[in-house]
């Protein structure tokens, strides 16, 4: 057996900072990269991981000791087609790259995530969801075909009527069956480089789910953001943000609104005050006080009039892609970094669930900093984490000193949300335990896991921490 | 001159608060300012496993919640140690989320004198392991040697085992660790080593020149963020001190792991145990050679 060279040996970081660890990392460009890549996994006797541009803030893209294949250098659109808005790119493609290669014809990413730097693969991997996932569905709703290499090498097609067993299960696989070498979507047509949005302020959350029931109808986009640390009356106090798409005809100039350069998000706030050096200005509120004080403030500021707007027009850009306003704010939670936790219940027993979560979180001494309220619908991915109902995202600092007690915070919220009927997200995920998988994803899904990876991937080559964490364990 | 500035300021306020989490920060910075005590450790190699101190090293390290991978020549004392880590660690840290811990303690028949297979082996524990924090290099041997006895081979195996091995175990790990940017080595070398006394000057070399290379090391690594650190143990009651010329101070392989692991946390450069044995150093390092070689030890 060969040695692999120590100098691309990194230690690799879930997106959130709070789990990490080392990995050989490869960066290939090309198929035949990928083919030595798994040759050199085979020689070694060692496990392979594959990672986009590691956005998944938990440990679903690194694995200890693992070959990490890393595809952002494979970055090439390969086709596009402006009269019909299909694309076809390689994995590594950004969300990034992929608007900002189509707006100027008209078109737009059908579903993206809140922030534009996950790659294409990644997402398919995960099969993310966006704000208008009530609508739209996930992603993978708009994938048309892809082209998969498994750890033998061999390359195969799929589509959803070509080879459904393959096409649903690669999408939303987490990476369990084989690397996507070339991905065709379908873009959605879009007539303006703006949205119409209104934002509405909630007392709780009782309120929350209200506005939802009221406007659901008429959105393209909705998203909720959610005070976790205000309690008793105004427990789950929130702001609503709905955005829709110009009608055609609606907006006398697109050809300028839909340039790049209008969409790109500003550097500055308030023209004067650099963004890069906002999260040093956060870091000292990202504590239960400090964080009490900046939820208050916004939801004060969204009462103000001009100030809180109610009705405004926003850049595709600005609306989608929140999580990229204040570059590297994850660094203010400190060292220990961040966990989101995010569950997945049916609507019938929602509001009772994250009434019941955020109470928990509050009774340990441990509110989220940020909540984020989504509705869903469910899909035919084999791993999907929808349901006909809404999830709740909820962001906790973790600490050498509160880790352990989180982790036990976010398995007894397990226990409710399983018992409530609802699911879990691998892309969020860090906290689930072996029987929390087994039972969201039920007997009948493992079973159909098991045989797809005896069928794809029999020699068990492709592990992440979060698979070593979930289905060893689950399994032995 | 103002973009100097600008930069100039952004480090330092970085440092000064967020040490730890600004990419920007050098390993050298981060050395400066990371508590030692945040030292996490979830795997470690112990050679020279299967006994004496390496034996006590395992069992602490097992109470603590730590996997290790076990090397050393004897496979029934290797499976022996490994059994009563598991047993250990079931039984003493909550903190353990393992629920299978016998397969956290794997072990590795090998003769440390067996340098070719370091690379692959290092590789494979690894592996195993899922990861590298720590690694301690106990093995060593100490056979009599009579006062006028000039035996070549057993030179040669006493320096092979006790300092070549070293050599083997610890480069790896300190390419891996300097690599890496953090980690922590530990070296068992030996209060033997400050002056050459007259008794077993192979053993005495051996300690002596792994004391040198282990600061050598420390002064590579630490900028890189890894810890070195050099034990220095006295009379240890061991199988292998039963031929020892003094029992003075002697001390029990179990207190001193508990000293090595709690050195090695809070990054101690170097440790005597029991501590007594520094001023015992001080005073021999002030001895002038001409009394030093009147003494008859």
């Amino acid at each position: 057996m060969a040695v692999l060279p120590i100098d691309h040996l990194e230690k690799i970081e879930g997106w959130g900072g709070a789990v990490s660890s080392f990995g050989y990392i490869y960066r290939p460009t090309t198929i035949e990269g990928l083919r030595e890549v798994f040759q050199l996994a085979r020689e070694n006797n060692r496990h392979i991981t594959f990672r986009g541009s590691g956005r998944s803030y938990g440990d679903g893209a690194i694995g200890a000791e693992n070959i990490v294949l890393d595809t952002s250098r494979m970055n090439r659109i390969l086709s596009w087609d402006p009269s019909t808005g299909i694309i076809t790119m390689e994995p590594g493609v950004t969300i990034e790259q992929l608007w900002q290669y189509i707006i100027e014809d008209g078109w737009w990413p059908p579903v993206v995530p809140g922030t534009m730097y996950p790659t294409i693969g990644g997402c398919l991997g995960m099969n993310i969801h966006g704000k208008n996932n009530f609508k739209a569905g996930p992603i993978g709703d708009h994938v048309l075909s892809f082209d998969i290499m498994l750890p033998s090498g061999e390359i195969k097609t799929a589509t959803p009527l070509s080879d459904p067993e393959l096409f649903y299960s690669v999408i939303s696989g987490f990476g369990m069956f084989g690397i996507f070498t070339s991905i065709t979507m379908q873009m959605k047509k879009v007539h303006s480089g703006l949205l119409h949005v209104k934002a509405w302020t909630t007392k709780n959350l009782h309120e929350l789910f209200e506005v939802y029931e009221k406007h659901i109808p008429g959105s393209d986009y909705l998203v909720g953001w959610v005070d976790c640390i205000s309690s008793g009356p105004i427990l789950g106090r929130s702001i609503v943000h709905q955005a829709n798409y110009f009608k055609p005809g609606e907006d006398h100039n697109p050809a300028q609104t839909l340039r790049v350069s209008k969409q790109m998000l500003p550097d500055t706030i308030l023209g004067i005050f650099p963004k890069s050096f906002v999260w040093m200005l956060l870091r000292p509120f990202t504590n239960n006080k400090g964080m009490k004080f900046i939820n208050a403030l916004r939801i004060f500021v969204s009462k103000l009039p001009i100030i809180g707007a109610v009705a405004y027009e926003q850049s595709h850009a600005e609306f989608a892609f929140l999580l990229d306003y204040v570059p590297g704010w994850k660094k203010s939670y400190g060292a220990g970094g961040l966990i989101q936790y995010q569950s997945f219940v049916p609507k019938e027993n929602a509001e009772t669930v994250f009434c019941k979560q955020i109470e928990m979180c509050q009774d340990a001494g441990m509110p989220p900093f940020l909540g984020v309220f989504k509705q869903h619908k469910p899909d035919k991915f084999l791993f999907t984490h929808a349901v006909d109902g809404f999830s709740l995202a909820l962001d906790f600092k973790v600490t050498q000193k509160n880790k352990e007690e989180l982790w036990k915070l976010c398995a007894k919220m397990n226990d409710v949300v399983l018992a409530n009927g609802g699911r879990f997200y691998f892309a969020k995920d860090a906290t689930l335990r072996p029987q929390d998988f087994k039972a969201f994803l039920g007997d009948d899904t493992m079973k159909k896991f098991a045989e797809l990876k005896k069928k794809y991937d029999p020699d068990n080559i492709l592990q992440t921490d979060l698979s070593r964490r979930l289905i060893s364990n689950a399994t032995s | 001159m103002s973009h100097v500035l600008v930069n100039s300021k952004h480090i330092i306020i970085g440092l000064i608060i967020f040490p730890s989490s600004l990419p920007s920060a050098t390993p050298f910075a981060k050395s400066l300012f990371i508590c030692p005590m945040s030292k996490k450790w979830k795997h470690a190699i112990v050679i020279g496993a299967s006994g004496g101190i390496g034996e006590a090293l395992v069992y602490e390290l097992a109470s603590q919640g730590i996997s290790v991978a076990l090397v050393a020549r004897r496979k029934e004392e290797l499976e022996r140690v490994a059994s009563e880590a598991a047993k250990r660690m079931s039984e003493g840290n909550s903190a353990t989320r393992n629920p299978q811990p016998a397969t956290r303690f794997p072990i590795f028949v090998h003769d440390v004198t067996h340098f070719s297979e370091v690379p692959v082996l290092f590789q494979e524990i690894t592996k195993q392991l899922g990861g590298l924090d720590l690694i301690i290099y106990n093995s060593g041997i100490m056979p009599a040697v009579a006062k006028d006895e000039y035996n070549f081979e057993k030179d040669r195996s006493i320096i092979e085992t006790n300092l070549l091995g070293a050599f083997a175990w610890l480069n790896e790990a300190a390419m891996r660790f300097q690599n890496a940017g953090c980690g922590t080595i530990v070296g068992i070398s030996s209060i033997a080593g400050e002056r050459g006394r007259r008794g077993m000057p192979a053993y005495i070399t051996s300690k002596a020149a792994l004391t040198t290379y282990l600061e050598s090391l420390r002064n590579r690594l630490s900028q890189h963020g890894v810890s070195v650190v050099t034990i220095k143990p006295g009379v240890i009651d061991t199988p292998m001190s039963k031929d020892a010329p003094t029992k003075m101070w002697i001390y029990s392989a179990e207190d001193t792991a508990r000293e090595i692991v709690q050195a090695a946390r809070r990054g101690v450069t170097v440790k005597y145990v029991p501590w007594k044995w520094r001023i015992v150093s001080f005073v021999l390092h002030s001895l002038p050679s001409f009394i030093f070689r009147k003494l008859n030890f």
